[in-house]
């Protein structure tokens, strides 16, 4: 039984371009509900642009988007995005907000809860990932991986039904990733429906149900991880994983 | 020794000082800050606006917060307060049958100070991280919302001590009111001094009014040079360990 209420999401031929650089170049990617999927490949390849399309804060040139099974396109994208949350790379925690109102500003502006609600539920968010005792700090005071803890609380609190995560351990001093990766970790085992672009061989590994290699704005392989790590079909894969190994 | 006391007596004239004192105090400054502080307030609001126009994704809207901004940012004070105070006021009179020279000068600083923080505002905001822009759409908010809960306030800090430079600004520009031609009770600082300075022959009641407008404006340096010092020190973190990662690693 799955503690969040999470769905699938399935991208189909998805292209984008920037001016003349075809940075997407038909993108296939579908993660059942309550599944891991990690995405890797080379820098520049196109993962984090993959996620802005897929939460639509970059319009696809071309191609869909589902979840649950029914096409979001049509949609507000505003009201998809509140289906989905977002952790990135630099965490973007508000610096003028305490850590609290961090987490509460979205239930509040957007989820219309009155505000002593919205408190009590980013406190609760807070308590998850073990950070209720800095709720009155600045985000500044906290460490990288206790900012990017509150970001991922805050991304909780909206109740996405599919959370993605854009190397969220990459701005992390090494002692502190470990901390980032096992809330991460038990958000998958929870059965929340996430996709990780990530350089954590050991997540995508150990964690995650999928993994899928982009290079070039295309998918090159898609498996299981042991498909993924034991088995590499192609040249450029293998290629690509004695280079991060 | 004669030379001396021609310099005293021009400058540091006491009896011409303490005279004109109470009227630089009842009078002048009042109007003084009057002018300043409501010109500032709607130069604010005018910045913003023109801020938010030219960071707008509508061209038109850009086009004319940069041809406003270029005007106003290009033109002396003295010929938009003359322009607006002395061509516009026998129309205001006749509309609304004001004579009082004060909306006219305070519109006309607004209009100045308005261009001048619209374009501090707007530095201001695109120095915020596209990162808060974009995290806060991720959340579901609109542009309009994450403009304004996120970016702007953000925006907005950080050019505090440009706005009180305006401000300072603001309060010795007040003076050009006098171009316009005022009652005995709508004189500022300026030219209360000037007033009493043609009658005593002495320049000493412009030194007693410099003075005020020292006391006035050198606090408010300070304040910038403090905030300054403020915003560019807050941001240095002050990173703890992080002891709460053994609580959720229970997954790993
Ligand atoms: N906003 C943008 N405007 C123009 N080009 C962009 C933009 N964002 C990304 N690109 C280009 O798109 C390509 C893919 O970038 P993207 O950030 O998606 O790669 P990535 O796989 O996430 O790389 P990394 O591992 O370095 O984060 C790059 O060539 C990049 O220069
Ligand atoms: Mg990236």
């Amino acid at each position: 039984m799955s503690e969040f209420k999470s769905g699938s999401l399935t991208a189909s031929n998805i292209h984008l371009a920037f001016g003349t650089n075809k940075v997407l170049r038909g993108i296939d990617m579908h993660v059942p509900q309550g599944t891991t999927a990690s995405v890797i490949g080379p820098s520049g390849s196109g993962k984090s642009t993959l996620l802005r399309v897929m939460n639509r804060l970059i319009e696809p040139d071309q191609g869909d988007i589902a979840l649950d099974g029914r096409s979001v396109l049509q949609d507000n994208p505003d009201e998809l995005r509140r289906r989905i949350g977002m952790v990135f790379q630099q965490f973007n925690l508000f610096p003028h907000k305490t850590v609290v109102q961090n987490v509460s500003l979205a239930l509040h502006k957007i989820r219309k809860m009155p505000k002593d609600q919205a408190h009590a539920k980013a406190l609760e968010q807070l308590e998850l990932v073990g950070l209720k005792h800095k709720a009155d700090s600045r985000p500044f005071n906290l460490s990288g991986g206790q900012q990017q803890r509150v970001a991922i609380a805050r991304a909780l609190a909206m109740e996405p039904e599919v959370m993605f995560f854009d190397e969220a351990t990459s701005a992390l001093d090494p002692e502190l990733v470990k901390g980032v990766l096992a809330l991460m970790t038990d958000l998958s085992k929870g059965g929340m429906t996430m996709v990780v672009v990530t350089h954590e061989m050991g997540f995508c590994r150990n964690v995650s149900d999928t993994v899928t290699f982009m290079d070039d704005g295309v998918v090159v392989e898609t498996g299981s991880p042991l498909e993924l790590f034991s088995e590499p079909k192609t040249q450029r894969l293998r290629g690509f994983l004695s280079d991060v190994l | 020794m004669d030379a001396l006391d021609q310099f005293l007596k021009t400058f540091f004239d006491w009896q011409a000082i303490g005279e004109v004192i109470p009227q630089m105090l009842t009078v002048g400054l009042p109007n003084t800050l009057i002018l300043a502080v409501s010109s500032a307030i709607l130069g604010c609001i005018l910045g913003l606006v023109l801020a938010v126009m030219g960071i707008s994704r509508n061209p038109v809207l850009r086009w004319i917060s940069r041809v406003y901004t270029d005007i106003f940012r290009g033109l002396p004070a003295i010929l938009v307060i003359v322009v607006i105070g002395i061509g516009l006021g026998p129309i205001l009179r006749q509309l609304t049958g004001i004579t009082n020279p004060f909306p006219l000068a305070i519109l006309a600083l607004t209009l100045m100070a308005g261009a001048y923080i619209g374009e501090i505002f707007r530095s201001g905001i695109q120095s915020v991280d596209k990162g808060q822009l974009e995290a806060s759409r991720a959340l579901g908010f609109g542009y309009g919302q994450a403009m304004l809960l996120v970016v702007i306030p953000q925006g907005i800090r950080r050019v505090l001590p440009a706005l009180v430079n305006q401000l300072i600004a603001l309060i010795k520009d007040s003076s050009l009111i006098y171009l316009l031609g005022v009652t005995a009770g709508q004189r500022e600082l300026y030219r209360v001094s000037n007033d009493y300075a043609a009658n005593s022959g002495s320049l000493s009641p412009l030194i007693a009014a410099g003075l005020l407008y020292l006391i006035l404006t050198v606090p408010l340096t300070h304040l910038v040079n403090f905030m300054d010092k403020r915003l560019r020190e807050g941001k240095a973190a002050r990173a703890e360990p992080d002891e709460a990662a053994a609580l959720v690693g229970k997954g790993a």
